[in-house]
């Protein structure tokens, strides 16, 4: 103290008495306004303020449990949902599968059935095919025979009505006949 | 040294090198002792803002808060969660948060206004001020001791367990000087100084640089002062770090000496 005092004496002059003369050593009254201050401060800050923060730091911690406890609770209905349409979709596929399949056989019998009744219509067209040709040659054949019948009666009367003397004029005839038969032929032919 | 040389090189004047006497402003009051001087009005301005800011803050709390409330919370977080329950642990930590939180804020704030313009004083600079709050954590701790264990149990506490005898009686002194002589004291100190020291060196700068601005009537020292405001500029910045340091390194010492009242071993 005896050797820092020159050091100061200086400041020590300057000062008022209440002034301690060190840096190091406290003024009174500055002690006394430093205590009181910080008390009021104190009180203010452990009966105001500490506990308006702590009341919103336990309603946040809250309020985040809840979050949580409400996120579980989505997820956990999620992941029912989930199993739920994985089933339904399970179960989609096996009807998938099973319709396709029924499909399938029922495909194969209407095939089968459609071509029984091909194979049947086509016997029946045959079959009538065959009766209408069987037909039609019968009334041929009979027309026929009238045909011939009557070509037969033309041929003798005009043989019997021709004079037979000439043999060329009898060639003639025949010729005759046979073009005529030709003709008629072919008329028959183009008027069938 | 070099401020010797400035006095020689300046005017009839010379220049007067700023000291303690500078920390000395009364205001009210020319009795002394219990004048009210000018740290112990900004001291009660600081902490009726820290009330009002506090108080405003805090009355709309929302659980997502919003930027005022932001800040709020971050300021009070630091101190609860990053040194209180950090330290003391998460089992009673609260009881001690509100001196904490004051003890910070306070602190912080007192520091801050030693670059704050209008208030530009550091109410630490003041060794009655940090006495004050140094005391307050030295009765708090050894409070919680001496009811934890009795008087005895405590004193026993503070010797290390698994010592051999012959030194038990030479580390307990040693302790005992820790515990009651050097720990409030250096906590006190330590905070003081280094307002004190970080404001004697802005004043010195800046002062001087005016010094040398207006009054040496030298070309080269009014050329000289350039650098001299841009130290005072960079020792601003650097004396915000060591502010807001300050009021961290204190109230985690108070956080660490309370813990160790209340931990079950030393």
């Amino acid at each position: 103290m005896q050797l820092a005092a020159p050091v100061f004496a200086a400041a020590a002059e300057e000062t008022t008495p209440g002034d301690p003369m060190y840096p190091i050593l406290p003024h009174l009254g500055e002690l006394i306004f430093g205590i009181v201050v910080f008390a009021a401060l104190y009180l203010f800050v452990a009966k105001r303020i500490v506990p308006r923060l702590e009341a919103m730091y336990a309603e946040r911690r809250a309020a985040i449990e809840g979050n949580v406890e409400k996120a579980e609770r989505a997820q956990a209905e999620a992941a029912a949902a989930l199993d739920e349409y994985k089933a339904q979709l399970a179960e989609a596929r096996t009807e998938a599968n099973r319709i396709r399949e029924e499909a399938r056989q029922q495909g194969a019998a209407i095939v089968v059935e459609l071509r029984e009744q091909a194979q049947a219509e086509s016997d029946r067209i045959t079959t009538a095919a065959r009766q209408q040709i069987e037909a039609e040659r019968t009334q041929a054949t009979a027309q026929l025979r009238q045909e011939v019948g009557r070509l037969a009666t033309d041929l003798a009367s005009r043989i019997v009505g021709e004079s037979l003397q000439d043999s060329a004029r009898q060639s003639g005839v025949v010729d005759r006949f046979l073009a005529d038969l030709e003709r008629d032929e072919a008329q028959g032919v183009s008027t069938r | 040294m070099s401020l010797g040389l400035l006095a020689a090189a300046g005017g009839e004047e010379g220049f007067t090198a700023p000291g303690s006497p500078d920390f000395w402003q009364p205001l009210f009051g020319t009795s002394g002792a219990l004048a009210v001087t000018r740290p112990a009005i900004v001291l009660v301005i600081s902490a009726v803002i820290i009330m009002v800011v506090l108080s405003v803050a805090t009355r709309r709390l929302s659980i997502v808060p919003g930027k005022g409330q932001m800040l709020t919370e971050a300021t009070y977080g630091l101190v609860r969660n990053s040194i209180a329950r950090d330290i003391i642990g998460s089992k009673d930590f609260l009881r001690f948060v509100p001196l904490l939180f004051s003890c910070f804020t306070l602190i912080l704030l007192n520091n801050l206004f030693g670059i704050i313009p209008f208030f530009q004083y550091p109410t630490m600079a003041r060794i009655a001020f940090p006495l004050v709050l140094a005391l307050v954590i030295f009765v708090v701790y050894h409070y919680l001791g001496i009811k934890r264990r009795g008087l005895g149990g405590y004193l026993g506490s503070l010797l290390p367990p698994g010592l051999p005898g012959w030194i038990k009686p030479l580390v307990f002194v040693l302790e005992l000087i820790t515990y009651f002589i050097t720990r409030p004291v250096t906590l006190a100190l330590r905070l003081f100084g280094n307002m004190f020291a970080g404001h004697l060196l802005l004043l010195l700068f800046i002062t001087g640089g005016e010094y040398m601005l207006l009054h040496s009537g030298s070309l080269g020292l009014q050329i000289f002062s350039i650098p001299t405001f841009g130290m005072g500029v960079v020792m601003t910045v650097f004396e915000l770090l060591v502010e807001f340091l300050q009021a961290y390194i204190f109230t985690l010492l108070a956080a660490l000496y309370i813990a160790g009242s209340l931990a079950d071993e030393h």
